[in-house]
């Protein structure tokens, strides 16, 4: 008797769980498995093929070794490397700012960093072109005043990163924040009475508690910076070409859907590859609370 | 000459914003006492063990450690150490870790280091096996332990406790407070403990000092405390008591207007006494025989209420408007519920606070 209980429990609490998560199940179905089934079907097609169906071929991913497109590959993840290095680097103090000021200061400094995400990524994007480049804000409005000015500070690699820092910045922000909550206050001050100097605390006790919202937020800036387009295509103007820009180009221009897809299918495994060791360190019912 | 105090505040003050959480307290901790600080919640216990181990500083006055002033020595720079009420263990972290946490800042060797965690897990109670075991997978009790054993392995010349009991479920926290209690004893360090419980403080302490809104309101041994409170609010705090409006009446006697009666008072009163409250414990109340000649402070009721309270049993009696408690022995032939009853107590017993 009891077991059965049990098991109408066990039931009945599984079945308002898959009933709760059915519509993530079918906007996943949808949206997320059928493409990606779509674009792995489309990528063993004959070169310039646009149906799905015809006969299977790696030809397209050999073309992708023989011509020079681990060129972008590097670039791509060069570029995910350094914006989410540099992204730790600023993010990890600020959120620390944050979560000590509390009140209107938090609320303002918070507001600073989500306003920008009110306006599309590429007119910002543009916005910054408009304000380094040759004749721009800075360059024009420092030449009228004192008759010289730096140039144009875009067009170059320097200026891409800056602007993957710029828009990735508050996906590597909240997840340190969420990180830092982690680190009960009254915990640092156990490690400070037993001994321990702030670079101790700040090691033993601050990074390895937080660790879990800094993984989430550094794996979040990588992957979207992996697939990383607008920056390099408006403040690089073609200095260099992402892994995205020849996806693109192959779908567009180049009329190439095999192609595009194969670079698309090396891209979600280079992306998925980051995301497997990542999750394997990260306890995700730990970091929301749900245990 | 009393030998040196270990610890001493001189006039100190803590204020947060417009409100005076710690209030000119000037207080003596002598080496190896046990001395426990009660008082209802927001009494600025916390705030005033803060300060002493280092994580908070005084607004005003001065903090002392053998006669030399710390006010600005950082918690990490003192030779004392802290159970928090949270426990604060390091959760990612196992027993051992966190035991072996404070010989670590220090740079003890890892031999040393284990030999040391093992010897302060055993002084508190827990079996070496958990060395290994993820501190989150402990129970309150064992956590309880793990943070004892944390403070023991630090070392420290005095130990804080701020109310580390309060979420224990009573059996145990009876046993946590012999342990700790027999720690203290057997390594005959200074530990100063807070708890809102007065069956806490009665039980460990050599000294008690009994807070109330940021102040001391008395320090002294649990008995003195208990049957000489300097002020109703001591009396009260440290047990069931009776109460009593009083005010002056010819002939140096008491009048109380409830019961309607002259009550003689426990001492000849002051000059200046007009009015007042007197205050009777429970276990100082006696029960009158019908046939028992007494003239004085005798009175009588419905008895409406018993509690038996193991030996013990508690008797409720309504006199006029006023409720009675009187705590007895329990034996044979005690009253019942409905009876008539006489009681009341001897006037040496009873304590006179005046308004
Ligand atoms: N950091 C703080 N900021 C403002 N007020 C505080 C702070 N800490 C304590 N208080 C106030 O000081 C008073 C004493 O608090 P506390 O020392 O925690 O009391 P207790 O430990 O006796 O319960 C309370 O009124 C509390 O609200
Ligand atoms: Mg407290």
């Amino acid at each position: 008797m009891d077991s059965r209980k049990l098991t109408t429990r066990v039931w009945s609490s599984l079945s308002s769980g898959l009933l709760c998560s059915a519509p993530l199940f079918v906007l996943l179905g949808l949206g997320f498995f059928g493409p990606l089934a779509l674009v792995i079907l489309y990528s063993v097609q004959p070169r310039g093929s646009f149906s799905p169906f015809g006969t299977p071929t790696l030809e397209n991913y050999r073309d992708i070794i023989e011509q020079a497109f681990y060129l972008s590959f590097g670039w791509s993840l060069l570029l995910a490397i350094i914006s989410t290095t540099i992204l730790l680097i600023i993010c990890y103090p600020l959120a620390l700012a944050l979560k000590r000021y509390s009140g209107a200061m938090a609320d303002i400094l918070t507001l600073l960093v989500v306003a920008p995400l009110f306006v599309a990524e590429n007119i910002r994007l543009q916005g910054w072109v408009l304000f380094f480049d040759k004749g721009g804000f800075l360059d024009g409005g420092l030449n009228h005043l004192f008759g010289f000015g730096p140039g144009s500070l875009v067009n170059n690699v320097p200026s891409i990163v800056f602007g993957m820092v710029y828009v990735y910045l508050p996906f590597m922000l909240f997840p340190i924040l969420l990180g830092l909550s982690n680190v009960p206050a009254d915990v640092r001050e156990a490690a400070l009475d037993l001994g321990a100097n702030k670079w101790r605390i700040f090691r033993d006790i601050e990074i390895p508690l937080a660790m879990p919202g800094i993984l989430i937020g550094s794996l979040l800036c990588f992957v979207i910076s992996l697939g990383a387009f607008s920056e390099a295509k408006f403040l690089g103007k073609g200095v260099i070409v992402t892994i995205a820009q020849d996806i693109e180009s192959a779908f567009t221009f180049g009329q190439n859907w095999p192609r595009g897809s194969a670079l698309a299918v090396l891209l979600i495994i280079l992306a998925g590859t980051a995301v497997f060791f990542a999750m394997r360190k990260i306890d995700l019912n730990k970091v929301l609370g749900t245990r | 000459m009393p030998a040196e105090p270990i610890m001493e505040l001189r006039g100190v003050d803590k204020y947060f914003g417009n409100l005076a959480a710690v209030n000119q307290i000037t207080l003596a901790f002598e080496e190896g006492e046990f001395f426990t600080l009660v008082g209802p919640s927001g009494s600025g216990k916390t705030t005033l063990l803060r300060m002493l181990a280092g994580m908070d500083k005084p607004t005003r006055g001065d903090i002392l450690l053998r006669g030399e002033r710390i006010n600005d020595r950082p918690a990490n720079w003192r030779p004392t150490c802290m159970v928090f009420q949270s426990l604060a263990l390091f959760p990612h972290m196992t027993v051992g870790q966190n035991v072996e946490y404070p010989l670590k800042c220090r740079g003890t060797s890892p031999s040393e280091r284990k030999k040391r965690a093992s010897r302060c897990l055993e002084l508190s109670h827990l079996p070496i096996s958990y060395y290994d075991r993820p501190v989150t997978t402990c129970s309150g009790g064992e956590r309880q332990r793990v943070a004892l054993a944390r403070a023991l392995a630090f070392d420290p010349e005095i130990l804080f406790f701020d109310e580390p009991l309060s979420a224990i479920d009573y059996r145990l926290r009876k046993t946590l407070e012999k342990e700790i209690k027999d720690i203290q004893r057997e390594t005959k360090k200074t530990f100063v403990y807070i708890t809102h419980s007065l069956e806490e403080a009665m039980v460990m302490s050599d000294r008690i000092g009994v807070m109330r809104d940021g102040g001391l309101a008395q320090i002294g041994s649990p008995h003195e405390i208990y049957s000489n409170p300097v002020n109703r609010f001591v009396s009260e705090f440290m047990g069931e008591v009776n109460s009593i409006a009083v005010k002056r009446h010819e002939g140096g006697e008491l009048w109380c207007e409830s019961l309607g009666a002259t009550i003689t008072p426990p001492s000849v009163l002051d000059e200046s006494f007009s009015q007042g409250t007197l205050m009777i414990r429970p276990e100082n109340m006696h029960l009158v025989n019908p046939g028992e000649a007494r003239s004085t402070n005798v009175f009588s009721g419905e008895l409406f209420n018993e509690y038996v309270l193991g030996s013990r049993i508690q008797f409720q009696i309504r006199c006029n408007s006023d409720t009675f408690l009187v705590e007895r022995l329990r034996e044979a032939g005690m009253p019942k519920s409905g009876d008539q009853i006489s009681f009341g107590w001897s006037p040496e017993d009873s304590m006179l606070f005046p308004e």
